[in-house]
Parts: structure tokens; sequence; C-alpha cells
């Protein structure tokens, strides 16, 4: 009995230093290791990458981090000897720190395909990231609910079109929030949950508006400090999100992003501020019955001010994995943007508007959201830039969100939210870079 | 045999060996050297000397996440111990049903930290709003009192079990001897079962001063450090800071570097103190 377990023990123990030997071993064709941020698009990446297997023999693995920890996740895998060759970083702050692991995208087919420099991270003449989706939010409105209001008695506009500027919007909101009875929902706004899954909309999105306006006139060149100028309109428009909304002011730090999904899909709000990524959540509303309005805040000049549009989405090629990798990379994603498989994928799967040449009439992405958002551009409207790559780092935005949680609740006060968006700026600002 | 086992234990003690140097010593010495550098991956650290362990003490959030975890360790380590003793002496006297107790008390321990952690905040959330009309976000002494709450369910039924058996081996005739010089059972608690078992509580006073120190997930899902990283204990705040500013990697390592020399240090001194008390039977 001793000698079998004995016996037993060592073979054991053979088997566990084999299998490490064995797993170390490592295949010297190129493969393309894909670490994807976004969670919606998972289920196409991941067919996408079995076809371009199956046409071409390069293996791809694409994983995607779970919502919320694409920089722990990326920061662990980059470590491993056996890194992702594809990577994306959110802008210039996380371009910072991930430089060095950049391979120089210049002489790339993304690179070259790519509709304008605006979209590519370029520092030093090297390109260092490509963007490949570009992305609009602003307030999303039910159309359905919203023409019940106009045939009201005693309506203060009769179409959405009038409504162009804070104040408009402010009447308009107020007034049906007034009569939610009588249009049978319980708050023009979704609630502007503070939980962690939905104050990005607040802390980064909204807080964008502020910023550009203030951009807008100070034409900066350094990002070190910001002024505040707009931060009274920044009160304002919050004010109107957590006075006319679905819940109560104090009870939306514990308020979570499906809460305003769902609030906004079965028709309890007209209004919901989000982007266009969020057309599958709600979509049930039908396509006919989906707008997408400008967050007026009471800048100048707004009758003209567009959606907020741009793009926190760079692809990256890391330069730290072996040479075969990097090309398998390259052609991978030359394949992604000029294969039929790959347009059709991205376009109408993933419902991307990408910024490539490639992307030609018939592979546009087509959702009412997109529509609305391509709708202002041509009107001749000005399209609000994303400002918030410039925001000086993550701290920054969770102690805006903080206090802005805390002033809705009635815990803090509006000063604090200016205290930790000025001073917090130039102190967030000279930590990173100091 | 004897000599068999002499001879041959470098072998069989090899990949435990092994292990314990992967998985634990040479991510602590990385760790010490991490501390002093500048770095986005392990792979990519420059030395810098102890510039990050300058920004630590120009923290002010990292100091009051040392004091709030202190009274966070002595108030949990109080609670959970003097609770858990409690229902201990009660499962071990007389009474029916104390195994059906005893499982259940022992359940909570079974359950993950951070699934745990969510569920109870959506209690708390709920209980704390319609008593006080705040939720735990936005209180920092909330968010304590949550904290202390689920730890305790948490933990009172581990201790319980490593009381009880204490308890159970406390001899027979100490006690009836006890009884005939007649001490009243107030007395024979303190004079005779608590003195012996003083193993036990160094045991449960360590474990609940470590897992009080180490907090994480349960800090993570209660609170994530709100109203503004008044309510992060040191091992979320490590977290944050290391997540929270490009380039502040090395500021979180050297505090992770700190915490675990008071860490060490407070259980050394938990040690000797209770250690002291111990009896020989």
């Amino acid at each position: 009995m001793k000698k079998i377990l004995s016996a037993l023990l060592a073979v054991v123990m053979i088997c566990t230093f084999a299998f490490v030997i064995v797993s170390c071993k490592k295949s010297n064709t190129g493969s393309v290791y894909y670490l994807n941020f976004k969670p919606e698009q998972d289920k196409d990446w991941q067919t996408l990458a079995q076809k371009y297997t199956q046409e071409t023999g390069v293996e791809v693995v694409v994983v995607t981090a779970a919502s919320n920890t694409y920089e722990t996740t990326l920061k662990s895998e980059m470590a491993k000897s056996d890194a992702p060759t594809l990577f994306q970083v959110n802008g210039p702050v996380g371009l910072a720190s991930w430089k060095n692991y950049c391979y120089d995208l210049k002489d790339s087919a993304i690179y070259k395909n790519l509709s304008s420099d605006d979209f590519a991270l370029i520092d030093n003449g090297s390109v260092y990231g490509v963007a490949y989706v570009i992305e609009t939010y602003g307030i999303i409105y039910n159309k359905l609910i919203l023409n019940k209001y106009f045939t009201l008695e005693g309506a203060v506009a009769s179409s959405i079109e009038e409504v162009n500027t804070f104040d408009k919007f402010k009447a308009l909101v107020e007034d049906i929030q007034a009569k939610k009875t009588v249009l049978g929902i319980e708050g023009a706004f979704t609630s502007s949950g503070m939980d962690s899954s939905s104050d990005w909309r607040f802390k980064t999105h909204l807080a964008n508006m502020p910023i550009y306006y203030e951009f807008e006139e100070t034409n900066p060149t350094s990002f070190a400090t910001i002024e505040g100028r707009y931060l009274d309109n920044y009160k304002n428009i919050w004010d109107l999100y957590i006075n006319n909304s679905t819940a109560a002011p104090s009870e939306l730090a514990g308020k979570t992003g499906d809460d305003a999904a769902a609030e906004f899909r079965n028709g309890k709000a007209v209004f919901y501020q989000n982007g266009t990524w969020a057309y599958n959540d709600i979509k049930s509303v039908g396509d006919e019955n989906l707008g997408m309005l400008p967050i007026y805040i009471g800048g100048p000049g707004e009758e003209n001010q567009g959606l907020c549009t741009g793009s926190e989405n760079y692809w990256c090629v890391n330069k730290n994995v072996s040479d075969a990798d990097i090309s398998a990379t390259l052609d991978f994603l030359e394949w992604v943007i000029t294969s039929d498989e790959g347009r059709t994928s991205m376009s109408s799967d993933m419902n991307f508007v990408t910024p490539f040449k490639t992307f030609t009439n018939e592979y546009q992405a087509d959702n009412p959201l997109i529509k609305a958002a391509n709708a202002y551009i041509t009107a001749g409207k000005t399209s609000v830039k994303w400002l918030f790559p410039t925001m000086p780092s993550e701290q920054w935005k969770n102690d805006v969100g903080s206090a802005l949680t805390a002033y809705a609740a009635g815990t803090g006060t509006w000063d604090n939210v200016k205290s930790a968006f000025v001073n917090g700026w130039a102190a967030e600002y000279s930590k990173v870079n100091g | 045999m004897e000599k068999a086992i002499k001879r041959y234990f470098p072998i069989f003690a090899l990949p435990t060996a092994l292990a314990f140097t992967i998985g634990f010593v040479i991510p602590f010495i990385l760790g010490l050297y991490l501390s002093a550098c500048r770095f986005t991956t392990i792979n990519d650290a420059q030395f810098i000397g102890l510039e990050n362990f300058i920004k630590v003490f120009s923290d002010e959030g990292f100091l009051h996440s040392i004091w709030y975890t202190a009274l966070f360790a002595l108030v949990s380590v109080i609670v959970i111990n003097v609770i858990a003793f409690a229902i201990a002496l009660a499962l071990t006297s007389a009474m029916k049903g104390t195994t059906f107790f005893r499982t259940i008390f022992f359940m909570p321990n079974l359950i993950g930290g951070l699934v745990l952690g969510y569920i109870w905040q959506l209690i708390l959330n709920t209980i704390f709003y319609d008593t006080f009309g705040l939720v735990m976000k936005l209180n920092e002494w909330l968010g304590f009192a949550g904290l202390v709450i689920v730890v305790s369910w948490q933990q009172i039924g581990y201790m319980m079990i490593i009381y009880i058996a204490g308890l159970q081996n406390v001899p027979g005739d100490l006690i009836e001897a006890a009884r005939i010089d007649g001490a009243t059972p107030w007395q024979t608690l303190w004079r005779v079962k608590i003195p012996i078992i003083m193993p036990s509580i160094t045991i449960c006073s360590f474990l609940t001063l470590t897992n009080s120190f180490k907090l994480f997930d349960q800090n993570f899902a209660l609170t994530a450090g709100e109203p503004a990283n008044r309510s992060a204990l040191l091992a979320l705040d490590i977290y944050q800071t290391f997540y929270g500013r490009v380039g502040w990697e090395g500021v979180g390592q050297a505090k992770a570097v700190i915490f675990c020399a008071i860490v060490v240090f407070v259980a050394l001194f938990q040690l000797r103190l209770t250690r002291s008390k111990e009896v020989q039977q």
C-alpha cells in the first residue's frame, strides 16, 4: 500500500514538472492577441477572429476586459510573456503611460486609410494610436412621449426642433416634470445614478461641456489649470437633471446604469443622457421613437451647438512582442478595415462609425442615434469635441464624481464641486506631471 | 525509515519550496525593489530612489486611511471576539440544538467577500436610507458601521468554532473543583475558563486583527472609498493610488511596503501581548 502511494506521488510530481516544461514552449509563427475594451462588442470580435483564422490560419485571440477594469487587466497582461499584441488607450493621458509600448503605425494600413490626422495620436512624428470608432453622445429622448406632451394644452413647445438653448430646454423639462402624471411617466429624466456603473456619464461626459466652452475661449496650449468659467452652467444642467427625474436627488447615490436604461426602455422617463453605444440597451423603444438632442448648458452661441462627437478608443500595437506577431497584428487590422467580412462586422454588427476611408457608403453603421448625430452635422451644427482625454487623472474624475454625489444628496455644497473641479485639476496635474 | 526520510527530504520538499519561492519570496523582493521605481508594468521599472516614499507621506489621504484602518481594526477585533466568545459559551452549555446553531453561525464564512459585500450593500443602504436618509457612500461613518457589521457577520462564526474547540478542552475536573470551592459561574469563567483558553484567544485576535488590516473586497463593494476616499481602508487606498494616476504605480507600491511593515509590527505586538497571558495546564 505504501509503495503504491509513494509511486503515485512520484508520478504526480513528474507530471507537474513535465506540464510546466510543455507549457513553456512557444510557437514561432506570428499570432494576434487583442485585448478588447468594449464588452458590448465582445461576441462580434470573437466571430470575426474565427473567420480570420479560418481564412488565413493565423491564430487570433480576443480577450475582453470586464467593464471598468481595462487598465488593471492591461497592466497585468502586458507584464506577461504572452502580452497582448493589440491593445487600446483612451487618448493622450492614457498614452502617456503606454507610449513605450506603442509601435509606430505610420506605415500601417490603418493609418494610411485614416480620413484625418485628427483621429490619430501623433507625437514627434510618430503615430502611436489610431482611433477605430467615433462616437457621439447627447440627450437621448423618447419621441412617443414627447409627441404626446406636445399635444397637451399649455405645452411650452410644439416640437423638439424649437428647443435649441438651455432656457428653452429647462422650460420644457420642468413642464414635463410637472405634468408627469398626465403623461404617465415617473419623471422627465431617467435617474442620474452615481453608482460606478453610471457616474461616468456626469463626472466625465457632462463635465466635458464646461471644459469645452472654456477651452474654446482660452485656446490653452497646456492643460495644467482650468478656471471653471462655465461651472455655473454645469450646476444649472446638473440641477435640472437631479430635480426633474424619476428618483429623488438623495436616492441618486445608489442608482445604477441599468436602472437608468430600464427606466428609459420602459417609458418611465423622456430624457436619458448617453451615447450611440447605448443603442442596444434601449432599442426595444423602437427605432422610430428614438432621437438625440445636444446638451445645452447656456454657452455662447449654443443655438449652433451640435452633439458631442469624438473618440476615446485608439488601437495601439505592442512593439515589445516578436516581429512575427507585430506583422501578424498589422495584417489582421488591415484585413479588418479592408475585407468585406471585417467592414460588414464593424459597421453593421458592432454598429461602429469608423474614421477609415475604406468604409464606403455600403459600409455605414445604421441606427437612429447615429442618424441623429449625422443629421446635426449635415445641418451645419458644430460638434462638441471630446476633451475628457485632457482631464489630468482618474483620481480627478473620481473626486468630481464624489462631490457631485454629495451635492445631489445634500451632504455637500456646490463649492465642493467647484473646488474638486478647479483646485483638484491643478493639484492632480502637478501630481502626475510634477 | 527515519533515515530514508532524512535522505530524501530535499526531493520531497522541493516542489513546495519552489512554489513558495515563486509565489512568495520572489514577488516580495520584487515588490520591495519596485517601491523605489517608476514603472507601468513590472518589466519596465526605472530606479528612482526614495521619491515614491516622499510622495506617500505628502498624501493626506494615506494618513487618513491609516488611522481609519486602525480604528476599524480595533472596533472589529473587539466586536467579533466578544460576540464570538459569547455565542461559543452559549453553544457549549447543555442546550438542545447546539450543533444546528453552530452550523448556522458558521455558514456566512463560506460566501466570498465581494459577492457578500454587494448583497450587504443593498440591504444596508435600504436600511440606512430609510432611517437616516443617507446611504453608505455619502457618509464615512455610515460606511464604517456597514463595514463592521459585514465583517462581524462573516467572521463571528469562524472565531466561534475556535472558541468552542477551546472551551471543550477545559478539563471537567477543574470546573468541578471550582464549583466545590464555591466559585460563582462568573468567577469560573474569568478565573478558570479564560486563562485556559488563552491560546484560542491569541489565534482569534491574531486572525481578526490581520483580516481587518488586509480587508479589501468588502470595502470595495460597500463604499468603494466614497465619499472622496474618506472610507477607504489601507488596502483600497493602495489600489486606488496604483490605478488612479498615470505614473503613480510606484507610489502605490511604496504604500504597500509601508502597509506590510505596519501589519507585521502590529501582529507581532499583539502576539507577544496575548502569548504572555497564556498558562500551562
